[in-house]
């Protein structure tokens, strides 16, 4: 299963201008935990997946509400002559193909 | 027992509607004011560079013209934060334009406090020397930067606001302010918990965005106590629930559990969410911890040239397989004929829709080429001449480029428009989104709309 069939909200979007996040909702407690402890779930993982370091990336678990954030660097800031998304809106991929 | 506080959060961004029967429920009972944002950093740093709102004028005079004689007839504030947008002077100045214009037509007159935010260059000179952090993942501030910024302004909190409200204004246009401090400011005044008020503007500032179906272009209605507050969307089409407003806590921000204000750090972590009806919520538990240190952020824009773009679709299976050669072609016929421009100053982008223009490197091209793929080649060049001939070599050279196994001969591109080339305008980038330890003054100035 990847991230994007676990999850029932897949969600990107700016944070500022300079940070992108990412939003994971899961219908179940255990579909929540089951993504969150898998091996492939880590900051390393998701940075090497979006080609930013791995300090720069963080997974901020919200379990009253099943989420967990990600929060990651955008490659260039947005609107700025290089990018590609100024939203943000579609940078949930590649992260939503993660193998869980 | 202090006497509660409703007020009414018109729409998540003024300029984006709101149903009129939100309104119409929303005054049924009493409101102490009624506030609406209107800004973002999210559709780019185009509008703040520009000075141009990315709302149009008639969006905002209609959200405008439906709520102002209702505020006059019950004498409440209307509190409009970053006007215009970007709240930059001629962002506030277009504002107050459209104000105008709407009491000239319903012959109604306002006592209006206008709060500027620019920056000016000295005070950014300063600021540029030891006193410019980065915020939210920007870069350290290049203070050679310093003079080139474009409407560089400071988000201000609720004190200038509520100076603005003690003066008794009927309207208050604030520039680029805080989200929160729309909200937040008429409550703290009073007297109420500000870290309450500071958690409930967080939500109000978004309209119904809490609620669900969610809705930015609609209203919420919130109350103030004591020790709690309470969210509801007057509108009977929509209904908040405990997990529709804890989840906006998660919307457009790096941490669930806090955030950040000038007046401090905002802790929901300890907080609850309650059904008070189907349609209802009470929030209790979010609690400000003072800043230590007061910082204000600052933002600004960048010029980075002028855009010139073209669109057009491909179908030909030979012409989409080989499309790195065609750009490739392009780029140096290109570079050979572009004699009007020096090579370092000009940019070409190919953005291939259909195969990597959304994600780029982050994700390999598919093994099997698409039946089709968009094309959009963007020329940037330091002035718009410039930028629209190069656009004029490069969709030229596109649509004859030669390549390997070519079997359509005449012509590689569909465009889907005459003219197929688009001058797209100055471009910018944020390259001021830092914060400030320096004190800096916001000043509210009085004057009378009619």
């Amino acid at each position: 299963m990847r991230v994007y069939d676990e999850a029932f909200v897949c969600r990107s979007k700016n944070a500022g201008p300079f940070q992108v996040t990412i939003d994971l909702m899961f219908s179940t407690a255990e579909k929540f935990h089951k993504v969150l402890s898998s091996a492939n779930f880590t900051a390393e993982k998701i940075a090497e997946l979006y080609h930013v370091s791995a300090d720069k990336v963080a997974i901020k678990p919200f379990e009253r509400i099943l989420t967990v954030k990600v929060v990651l660097p955008r490659s260039s800031s947005s609107g700025a002559p290089l990018d590609s998304d100024v939203y943000g809106s579609q940078q949930h991929f590649p992260l939503g193909d993660l193998e869980i | 027992m202090k006497e509660p506080i409703r007020y009414l959060s018109l729409c998540g961004l003024l300029g984006y509607g709101y149903s009129p029967v939100s309104l119409e429920n929303a005054l049924k009972e009493k409101l102490d004011f009624v506030g609406v944002d209107a800004g973002s950093t999210d559709p780019g740093p185009y509008y703040l560079g520009s000075g141009k709102g990315f709302v149009k004028r008639l969006q905002v005079k209609r959200d405008l013209a439906l709520i102002l004689p209702h505020i006059k007839e019950r004498n409440i504030p209307l509190i409009i934060g970053s006007a215009g947008g970007s709240g930059a002077r001629p962002h506030v100045e277009s504002v107050l334009d459209i104000i105008g214009e709407i009491c000239r037509e319903q012959q109604l007159s306002f006592k209006t406090a206008v709060i500027y935010s620019d920056l000016p260059v000295e005070f950014l000179r300063k600021a540029a020397d030891g006193h410019l952090f980065p915020c939210g993942g920007s870069p350290e501030f290049a203070p050679e930067k310093t003079e080139r910024l474009c409407n560089p302004v400071a988000q201000f909190g609720t004190e200038p606001i509520i100076e603005a409200l003690k003066g008794g204004a009927g309207i208050i246009v604030a520039g680029r302010c805080c989200d929160t401090a729309v909200f937040a400011s008429y409550p703290i005044w009073k007297g109420f918990d500000p870290g309450l008020a500071l958690h409930a503007a967080k939500i109000a500032e978004c309209g119904a965005l809490c609620a669900r179906p969610v809705g930015a272009n609609d209203s919420l209605v919130v109350e103030m106590y004591e020790n709690y507050f309470t969210v509801e969307p007057p509108n009977p089409a929509r209904c908040c629930t405990p997990d529709s407003v804890a989840a906006h806590s998660l919307y457009e921000q790096p941490d669930p559990n806090c955030f950040y204000e000038p007046e401090g750090k905002i802790d929901l972590s300890g907080c609850s969410f309650e059904a008070l009806s189907e349609r209802k919520v009470k929030v209790s538990g979010s609690t400000l911890i003072p800043a230590e240190k007061v910082t204000t952020k600052l933002e600004g824009a960048e010029q980075a040239g002028f855009r010139s773009i073209t669109i057009a679709g491909l179908r030909d299976p030979s012409a989409i397989k080989h499309l790195a050669e065609i750009e490739a072609g392009v780029r140096s016929a290109v570079a050979e004929s572009a004699t009007f421009v020096k090579p370092g100053e000009y940019s070409l982008r190919f953005l291939r829709y259909g195969v990597d223009a959304v994600t780029g490197a982050n994700e390999a091209p598919e093994e099997n080429f698409p039946r089709e793929v968009g094309l959009v080649i963007e020329a940037i060049a330091p002035s718009q001449e410039q930028a629209d001939a190069l656009i004029g070599l490069a969709r030229s050279k596109a649509l004859h480029q030669g390549f390997p196994e070519r079997k359509a001969t005449a012509g590689n591109l569909a465009f889907p428009f005459s003219p197929s080339d688009f001058s797209g305008g100055a471009v910018y980038e944020f390259s001021l989104y830092h914060l400030t330890d320096l004190p800096i003054e916001f000043n509210v100035e009085m004057k009378v709309i009619s």
